[in-house]
């Protein structure tokens, strides 16, 4: 410590600038696990200075099931009960790879009329958590109004998925070897079963056609808007490389500009029949994070049309013994989920039921890159970073 | 005496019916807005639904956390009530039904509408919690950056009317045959009402609340009755501010082409109709617009307001001068 009063140091003094640089502490802001945008029950735990965040520390498992621990005790069919609330918005898409994995150990060749239920009923699971992304991301930046038209228009789909499996949000529909007969299509004992409830080709183009429109009127209602646009544009840049990096999959990684669709990559639907684009965005801001999904809204419903059009007759299920064995052997299968790449390892020893389950979820991947995107961040940033990552807890934490 | 009283009577009144009207009006807007029903089982089809509202915040438990700093926090609604409330004294409804008919009158107002904003930073800081306190730091920043351009919008129209007082400027305009807002203010209307929307902090700059970054900002912490007062000022300030905005730019209680002898029997309604088509304004700009992040309302205001404001005020002087 230097005397000013001291007179040898005077000198010194009068030709030191004048500079007072105030410490101030950064202030522990703990959002969650109770608010409002964090879907759920996630937990960041913010340093900010003021209306700057300089450190975030996401704290995952409020929401913990444990459903790998509890597959071990379960038998193959029981489990699609299970995880299709992985990712409750989105819940027939989380039974696809699973039971495509079981299959697959199985060696059953599944008939083509039920992958093409399987494939129709994911892509308006995909339709619908694209619907729900989209009002609570508006919401998330401050307009209340667009979720209430993005819950009436998923309604609609809904409504399909219930007609066909009987439930809105877990359909438990999948059977190893093909699909359950349609809720009300009759006894599975008849000859002639009907699957689909009457009706839901003419109901699906109708509504497809609404999610068409739906997707318009979103491009102009919230992308048009210019607080929204100065909200997101520019906001949360993620690059291709840090995404990569990350394991990110999904439209935020198309967000970043890498055409990556597992669709097109793997072969556990039969996408290849069908024509469709993959929207790309340029920046990888919060904007082209919007953007994608509500294209791929589009892209989704163009599939399920043609899907109607091109659907093949035939039985639903395939032979299957009475009591699903699986034999040993290991497998991963991987799909192209509305929150980014799912996969399901399985370990199989010979019995009832799988030996190990390992689920990789796309919702788990993607906020690990929460710290590094948030840094230097505004908190309404931050709000808006995090909802245009479109993550559920279910799906994060299993 | 008695007829001051009379007079702070009919001023509670109209104000509290005039947030209970806004109240309903923006909460069937919403509805309508947003496709749905909105309220409908409370008599009358939903449309007396605020006083369940009202009844329903009364009856509940006023909590006070035991870290908050308890008379400042008790106190921080009634300032921002009082403020809203003493700011209507000076809004004609015609040439006789106005409480108090100051000389300073705009100055007046200006000065006890930034008033409330103790009362918002004091619950801020006094609720001992961070999103109260962000919340009320927004606002202060917010009403401080806000309060200029609305000054200065003002003061466009002092230097056309040649006066402060409020009826003088509506007696102006009569004498003028147009409101303010057509013989030259358009832009200064425009700052108004803009400056106004982020001092009444409603969507599109409604930060200090921001439900989805602050929960509820500076009323987190408020519950019952004190968050009811906190709720009816929000929409006291906004009918209010919508009084006098029409007041100053819209010609007030007289339209033209109607007799002026008349003017105290029109008068109140026509003054109540131009504030409710200006309140639905608002309310349609509140359900059709995000919110603003916080340093896109600060540039808004000191880079384009405020530079806007005072070119309005050279343009409206040197018009004065001139002609």
């Amino acid at each position: 410590m230097v005397n000013a009063l001291d007179p040898q140091n005077i000198n010194s003094f009068s030709e030191a600038s004048v500079s007072v640089e105030i410490e101030t502490e950064d202030m522990t802001l703990n959002i969650g696990p109770q608010h409002p945008s964090t879907h759920g029950v996630l937990r960041l735990v913010a340093k900010v200075d003021g209306e700057k965040v300089h450190d975030v520390k996401p704290v995952l498992g409020y929401m913990h099931r444990g459903y790998e621990k509890l597959a071990e005790v379960r038998t193959y069919p029981q489990i699609t009960t299970l995880v299709n609330r992985i990712d409750w918005v989105a819940g027939f898409s989380n039974e696809i790879p699973f039971i495509t994995g079981a299959e697959r150990l199985m060696e059953i060749e599944v008939p083509e009329r039920a992958k093409h239920i399987r494939l129709i009923l994911t892509e308006m699971a995909r339709i619908s958590s694209h619907f729900v992304f989209n009002g609570a991301y508006a919401l998330e930046v401050g307009a209340l109004t667009p979720i209430f038209y993005a819950m009436e228009d998923r309604e609609r789909v809904l409504d399909l998925i219930e007609s066909v499996t009987g439930g809105r949000f877990h359909p438990n529909f999948n059977r190893i070897g093909g699909v359950k007969p349609a809720a009300g299509a009759g006894p599975t004992t008849k000859k002639d079963i009907q699957d689909l409830p009457a009706g839901f080709y003419r109901d699906t183009k109708v509504a497809m056609q609404k999610v068409i429109e739906a997707a318009d009127q979103f491009q102009n209602l919230i992308g048009g808007n210019e607080v929204f646009k100065k909200r997101t544009k520019n906001v949360g840049v993620l690059t291709a490389e840090t995404a990569e990096a990350f394991g990110v999959s999904g439209p935020i990684l198309r967000a970043s500009g890498v055409k990556s669709d597992l669709r097109t990559q793997t072969d556990y639907l039969p996408y290849d029949q069908f024509e469709y684009d993959i929207p790309v965005g340029e920046n990888g801001d919060c904007y082209d994070r919007w953007d994608v999904r509500v294209k791929e809204m589009v892209e989704s419903a163009k599939i399920v049309l043609q899907a109607i059009d091109s659907m093949p007759s035939g039985p639903l299920q395939a032979k299957v013994p009475k009591v699903i064995k699986v034999p040993k052997g290991r497998t991963y299968v991987r799909a192209e989920n509305p929150k980014g790449e799912m996969g399901y390892y399985i370990v199989s020893d010979g019995g009832l039921g799988p030996y190990r389950l390992k689920v990789r979820t796309a919702s788990f991947s993607n906020i690990s890159i929460l710290p590094n995107m948030l840094e230097g961040a505004l908190l309404p940033d931050l709000i808006a970073i995090m909802g245009s990552l479109d993550f559920v807890l279910g799906d994060v934490d299993r | 005496m008695t007829e001051v009283l009379i007079k702070v009577g009919f001023l509670a009144a109209v104000a509290l019916n005039g947030a209970i009207i806004f109240t309903i009006m923006d909460v069937k807007g919403a509805s309508w807005m947003q496709r749905r029903p909105g309220p409908l089982h409370v008599g009358l089809r939903g449309f007396i639904f605020p006083l369940a509202e009202i009844l329903k915040f009364v009856q509940k438990e006023d909590i006070i956390p035991t870290e908050v700093d308890r008379p400042v926090f008790k106190w921080a609604p009634a300032y921002v009530m009082v403020s809203c409330v003493a700011l209507f004294a000076v809004v004609p409804m015609s040439p006789t039904l106005v409480v108090a008919d100051l000389e300073l009158g705009v100055f007046f107002a200006l000065a006890i509408s930034s008033l409330g904003t103790i009362g918002v930073l004091t619950a801020g800081w006094s609720s001992a919690n961070k999103y109260s306190l962000m919340g009320g730091l927004r606002a202060a920043g917010q009403l401080i950056a806000y309060e200029l351009p609305l000054i200065l919008a003002v003061v466009g129209v002092v230097i056309q009317a040649e006066t402060m007082s409020l009826v003088g400027i509506v007696e102006k305009q009569i004498e003028w045959g147009v409101p303010f807002v057509v013989g030259g203010q358009i832009i200064g209307f425009l700052i108004f009402m803009v400056a106004a929307t982020a001092e009444m902090m409603r969507v599109p700059f409604d930060m200090p609340i921001g439900e989805s970054e602050l929960t509820m900002g500076f009323m987190t912490e408020y519950s019952g009755i004190r968050f009811l007062i906190f709720y009816i000022s929000e929409y006291m300030n906004m009918f209010i501010l919508c009084a006098v905005a029409s007041t100053l730019f819209l010609g007030g209680y007289h339209v033209p082409l109607l007799p002026t002898e008349w003017v105290n029997f029109y008068g109140p309604v026509v003054l109540l109709t131009k504030t409710a088509i200006l309140g639905f304004i608002l309310v349609a700009i509140r359900w059709s617009q995000p919110r603003f992040r916080e340093d896109q309302l600060q540039n808004l205001a000191w880079k384009i307001l405020i530079p806007a404001s005072l070119v309005n005020i050279l343009v409206t002087a040197v018009m004065k001068v001139g002609f």
